[in-house]
């Protein structure tokens, strides 16, 4: 366990040292939007009744800002480890691969949660709600934390240079977050556009994380957890076979 | 008593390579031995083999008795490996490198074993430093205390040595000896063949992956280097057949003789003057480990 609990330190202690980078600095971007946006559609939107588009649009920040980085901490670390070579140091020790990818997993969900916290703390100026039901916020930040931090963990592995890892992140991650009801309801989306996002997991992530706040969503929290938390299970058994067999990481 | 390092029927491929085309090879606890060979031997691919970071096609290797992949923790728990390339990790200064590397071999608490060894290494006044902030041979040497982090009984050194100044490859090699003399197995591999000759006790030489020469080192200079007698002449001379057959080298009006007893070079310089060799200058060389790993490279 001791090396686990080092690995997560370690990794933890990374962003910290670069906290302007992976901490103020999507804290920011996601001020940028609420300000830019809350400007513009405070008056001409009202997603759900007797919330204002504000109120509505701050949980989706929040939980953009979680899911990208976690994304970002353990695909990052992993693919500057192996680009500098450093990497070896993480791999001669007796370090399990599960202890490894919970490493990785956990330190990404904290990385989002710190994220995460410092966009609603910074938020709260600009909007003010009471919290519905907490014990989903937490739910969906851990289940879309780990989620993205896996497929973190997969495209850092994946990737052989920064190029693929950015191709990655801009073709991907970000249209599906950005697709994903973070700046609207998808009931206002015509029928086709509403069954497409059903196809999207960040949707649920987003929409449940919002139930949390105002006890209203789009669909059930309840199909939300259950859709997360089997993407969440598929994306760490693959994760985990590709650790087992040292895909990319032991020749 | 289980031998520091045990490797049976190892194979490897990359694609269409044979980096590895089965080795057999033990080496004793407390020995320091040399793995030499040329670039692409295989010796490199050896090591990850050994410290579970290439895994082999076929074959087991164990150290200190346990199989580097069934029992994994205990072998790499029992294994120090130093590094070929470069590496380092920017974002922490070389303490807290240490610190970490101590945290993945389970110790905490491990600021004595790691103030000794930045002591032994010059490293102290550096401990506070950023890891991009110290020349290339301090990297070098932080590399060497990050495998001793966790006391390993088997250290593994790929090339330590390399773009690294004379003095610091004294105090280097000094360092290493000492932990050899406390009963560390040292395995070394270096292009610097005057090293493996002065520091091993024994030498495996490796050539397109597979074991060629493995021998105690006196053994092998003793088998494939002979003395040498190297004359200036005033002019290029022809030698009768006897003595041209006993050339190892020829250079315009320089030969060099190979011989086993000093009981010849009498007769070998009787020889070139009869021959109407004028001798303006000589040198007498001891057998090296040159001579042996080029015999051994052009045989096989």
């Amino acid at each position: 366990m001791e090396g686990f609990k080092t690995l997560l330190y370690k990794e933890c202690l990374r962003f910290w040292k670069v906290g302007f980078q992976t901490v103020l600095s999507p804290v920011l971007t996601a001020v940028l939007y609420l300000l830019i946006f809350g400007h513009v559609l405070e008056d001409h939107v009202q997603p759900f009744p007797g919330v204002s588009y504000t109120a509505f649009l701050v949980p989706g920040l929040v939980m953009m800002t979680v899911l990208q980085n976690a994304f970002a901490n353990s695909s990052s670390s992993l693919i500057q480890s192996k680009i500098t070579g450093n990497i070896v140091f993480v791999l001669l020790p007796p370090i399990s691969y599960r202890e490894f990818y919970a490493a990785y997993v956990i330190a990404a969900v904290l990385r989002g949660a710190a994220c995460g916290v410092g966009v609603l703390a910074v938020s709260l100026p600009f909007v003010s709600f009471n919290i519905a039901q907490p014990g989903w916020i937490i739910a969906f930040t851990l289940l879309g934390g780990a989620f993205l931090g896996s497929l973190g963990v997969i495209a850092g592995i994946w990737a052989d240079k920064f190029d693929q890892l950015a191709a990655f992140q801009n073709f991907l991650i970000m249209p599906l977050t950005m697709l994903s009801g973070v700046f609207y309801s998808i009931h206002s989306l015509p029928a086709f556009w509403q069954g497409v996002s059903h196809f999207n997991p960040f949707f649920f992530m987003i929409d449940g994380f919002r139930y949390g706040f105002f006890g209203a969503s789009d669909v059930s929290p309840w199909t939300s957890i259950s859709v997360v938390t089997a993407c969440f299970v598929v994306l760490a058994v693959v994760t985990l076979q590709m650790l087992a067999r040292g895909y990319k990481l032991r020749a | 008593m289980s031998p520091a390092i045990r490797i049976a029927g190892v194979t490897k491929h990359f694609r269409s390579l044979q980096a590895l085309a089965g080795v057999d090879l033990e080496i004793g606890q407390g020995e320091f031995f040399g793995l030499l060979g040329p670039n692409g031997a295989g010796k490199t691919t050896l090591i990850s083999c050994l410290a579970g970071l290439a895994r082999p096609d076929s074959g087991t290797l164990e150290v200190m008795g346990h199989d580097v992949v069934r029992d994994y923790r205990a072998a790499r728990m029992a294994l120090g490996v130093v590094p070929q390339e470069l590496v380092f990790d920017p974002f922490f200064s070389v303490r807290e490198m240490l610190r970490i590397q101590s945290g993945y071999f389970g110790l905490k608490n491990n600021d004595d074993w790691i103030d000794e060894i930045l002591h032994h290494l010059d490293l102290t006044t550096k401990a506070n430093a950023n890891m991009r902030m110290l020349s290339g041979g301090m990297k070098r040497r932080a590399l060497v205390a990050q495998a001793l982090v966790h006391r390993p009984p088997v250290i593994v050194l790929d090339e330590p040595t390399a773009g690294v100044d004379v003095e610091l490859r004294q105090g280097l090699w000094q360092f290493i000896r000492k932990l050899n003399e406390d009963g560390h197995t040292i395995v070394l591999t270096t292009h610097y063949l005057e090293e493996a000759e002065t520091l091993c006790g024994r030498i495996a030489m490796l050539k397109t992956g597979r074991i060629v020469a493995l021998d105690t080192t006196a053994n092998l200079l003793q088998r494939f280097a002979s003395h040498t007698l190297t004359l200036s002449l005033a002019a290029p001379i022809v030698l009768p057949a006897p003595l041209a057959a006993r050339v190892a080298r020829a250079d315009g009006a320089e030969l060099a003789f190979g011989f086993d007893s000093f009981d010849e070079v009498a007769g070998l310089l009787e020889g070139v003057r009869a021959a109407g060799g004028n001798v303006l200058d000589m040198a007498l060389g001891k057998p090296d480990m040159e001579q042996v790993f080029v015999g051994i490279m052009n045989q096989n």
